[in-house]
């Protein structure tokens, strides 16, 4: 294992210390592993908090600021943080508009911020709203499963439920645009190569030179099918044309197209994949309304990327473009 | 005479619990990493040095504490140091044992068997995972029930304890042939079959480190609150 770390099981903490001293404007409570805006709480405005498991930054940390998140929980890498965190991070931003919890559908995930908010309710009255994200078409929902992951579609709910808390909107408003989000993204994605958890030391799991893994998700936990490697453009037809069914979306829609890298793939390689995503939506009649092409939700160093199309109308487009202020995500300040 | 349960041996059995997940750490992850994300082990480890760091602090206080305050404080540090599943899980399990066993000093082993039954209740609320998901529901449900039908066809505590062991060891056997239901692992499917669930295997851990601990029954004439 070659990383750039002190010690396996500090890496959390000693990310954090970082965090802290490259921006200012976000301030960090060390002890509960929350990262949160320096301004908050504002009062009248509604808190937006997140969190999960370490290893996906810049998700959630990185999107904390102006007209997106409030504050972020970090876990251990790849962990869910606990309720305490949660719950920290709940008093630190209640402005008294009450707080909208965003938590990706993972079992442990969902079960420690049902937790939270239940301890955050008994504590101090405070009114919290959770929408779990559960956008990723490689898993099949079914009472049978634990349902689908929460991927892609939580980094532009977000991006886009921070803008309208900034407007001012009510709680259960703002929950609403959460909802229509993840009701509206779907994702798939892709591995080339395993990550490698700092505090483990060796890749979780072997993938040969020739091959990848399909439907993977974002924890190294492995996918729908093992495949034969493809090139580029086919590697786009196994990502979006599941995720174009699964909605469905249809010739006429406007999207905002993400193509999101997970951690060990160049952004070079993100761009020749989403060459061939613009190609294949022009072809089924799809607008691509906004783009946005990067690692944003990782998975440590894994090679490889996801796709997530989010159908877009002028309610959403406009949130999307709101100004925005965060370590990882900033326009139109 | 009744049959009883110290403290002491409580305290013994959740020490030899963490002693027993710190040495088996890897082989969990490892299980971990076949149908999940190979943290399973690295988690249990940090939240069980806690709660044996948690049961230093309580045997130093005064007065000492009661049975249901020690599994109390074991399931308030799990929740609060391991996250996951495993945490809420896990820690749900021994809280719901503590609030069982109360302030008892030596509960006697009826009550144990209560707070154990509790404690498997408290884990079906929280993680709502039934038999056969390919859980830690899995093991714990048969250690449960054999440790109930040993105390009432008459076995001392010792045998009770081996016989839910046993059952909790065949419990994580069975889960080997099934397609995991909850969890991560359920991503799956058809995959998660040919692998063992390791939070089963960490439910095996906990009954056999009461074997371990030696664990018996003080043959306690003291009435005990």
């Amino acid at each position: 294992m070659k990383k750039i770390i002190n010690d396996p099981s500090a890496v959390v903490a000693d990310a954090l210390k970082g965090v802290e001293a490259a921006h200012p404007e976000l301030k960090v409570d060390h002890q509960h592993k929350v990262i949160y805006r320096a301004d908050t709480p504002r009062g009248g405005k509604v808190g937006i908090i997140s969190g999960g498991g370490s290893g996906h930054e810049p998700l959630h940390g990185g999107f904390v600021g102006l007209g997106m998140l409030d504050a972020a929980c970090a876990g251990e890498v790849f962990t869910s943080p606990v309720p305490d965190q949660m719950v920290a991070a709940t008093k630190l931003v209640d402005g008294g508009a009450g707080v909208l919890h965003v938590v990706k559908n993972y079992t442990g995930d969902v079960m420690n911020f049902e937790m939270a908010a239940e301890l955050a309710a008994a504590e101090t009255g405070v009114e919290v709203i959770s929408v779990v994200t559960d956008d990723d078409v490689a898993v099949q929902d079914s009472t049978w499963t634990a349902g689908r992951r929460g991927v892609g579609a939580t980094v532009l709910l977000e991006k886009i439920a921070g803008a309208a808390a900034e407007q001012g909107r009510s709680l259960a408003e703002v929950a609403d645009v959460a909802r229509k989000v993840n009701a509206n993204g779907r994702s798939m994605g892709a591995a080339l190569t395993s990550c490698t958890v700092p505090a483990v030391g060796h890749p979780t799991f072997d993938l040969g030179d020739d091959e990848f893994e399909f439907g993977v998700g974002i924890h190294g936990e492995p996918g729908r099918q093992r495949l034969k490697l493809v090139g580029a453009k086919e590697l786009a037809e196994l990502l979006v044309e599941p995720i174009l069914a699964d909605l469905p979306f249809a010739s006429g829609d406007a999207v905002v197209a993400f193509v999101n890298g997970l951690g060990g793939t160049p952004l070079i390689e993100l761009y020749v994949l989403y060459g061939e995503v613009a190609r294949i939506l022009a072809a089924h009649g799809v607008t691509v309304a906004r783009s946005l092409v990067g690692p944003f939700i990782t998975s440590l160093d894994m090679a490889g990327a996801s796709v997530t199309l989010l159908k877009v109308d002028d309610e959403l487009l406009g949130l999307w473009d709101a100004p925005v202020r965060t370590p990882a995500l900033r326009w139109g300040i | 005479m009744t049959n009883r349960v110290t403290v002491a041996a409580l305290d013994a059995w959740l020490r030899a619990f963490a002693g027993l997940v710190a040495e088996h750490e890897d082989e969990l992850s490892r299980l971990d990493a076949a149908i999940g994300d190979a943290d399973h082990g690295a988690n249990m480890n940090r939240g069980l040095t806690a709660a044996t760091a948690a049961l230093d602090a309580l045997a130093a206080g005064e007065p000492p504490p009661a049975a249901g305050a020690v599994l109390s404080r074991v399931g308030m540090t799990l929740i609060s140091t391991v996250g996951g599943a495993s945490g809420p899980l896990f820690g749900t399990f021994f809280l719901r044992m503590g609030t069982t066993l109360g302030d008892h000093e030596t509960p006697t082993v009826e009550t144990l068997a209560a707070a154990l039954r509790a404690g498997l209740a408290g884990v079906v609320q929280r993680g709502k995972a039934e038999v056969g998901d390919k859980t830690m529901y899995d093991a714990l449900a048969p250690a449960v029930e054999a440790f109930e039908a040993a105390l009432a066809a008459g076995e001392p505590l010792a045998g009770a304890l081996a016989a839910a062991s046993k059952a909790a060891d065949d419990g994580c056997t069975a889960t080997i042939p099934l397609v995991a239901r909850k969890g991560r692992a359920s991503y799956l499917g058809e995959r998660s079959v040919g692998h063992q669930d390791p939070g089963a295997t960490t439910v095996g851990l906990f009954f056999r480190a009461a074997l371990d601990a030696g664990i018996d029954a003080a043959a306690a004439g003291r009435e005990a609150g």
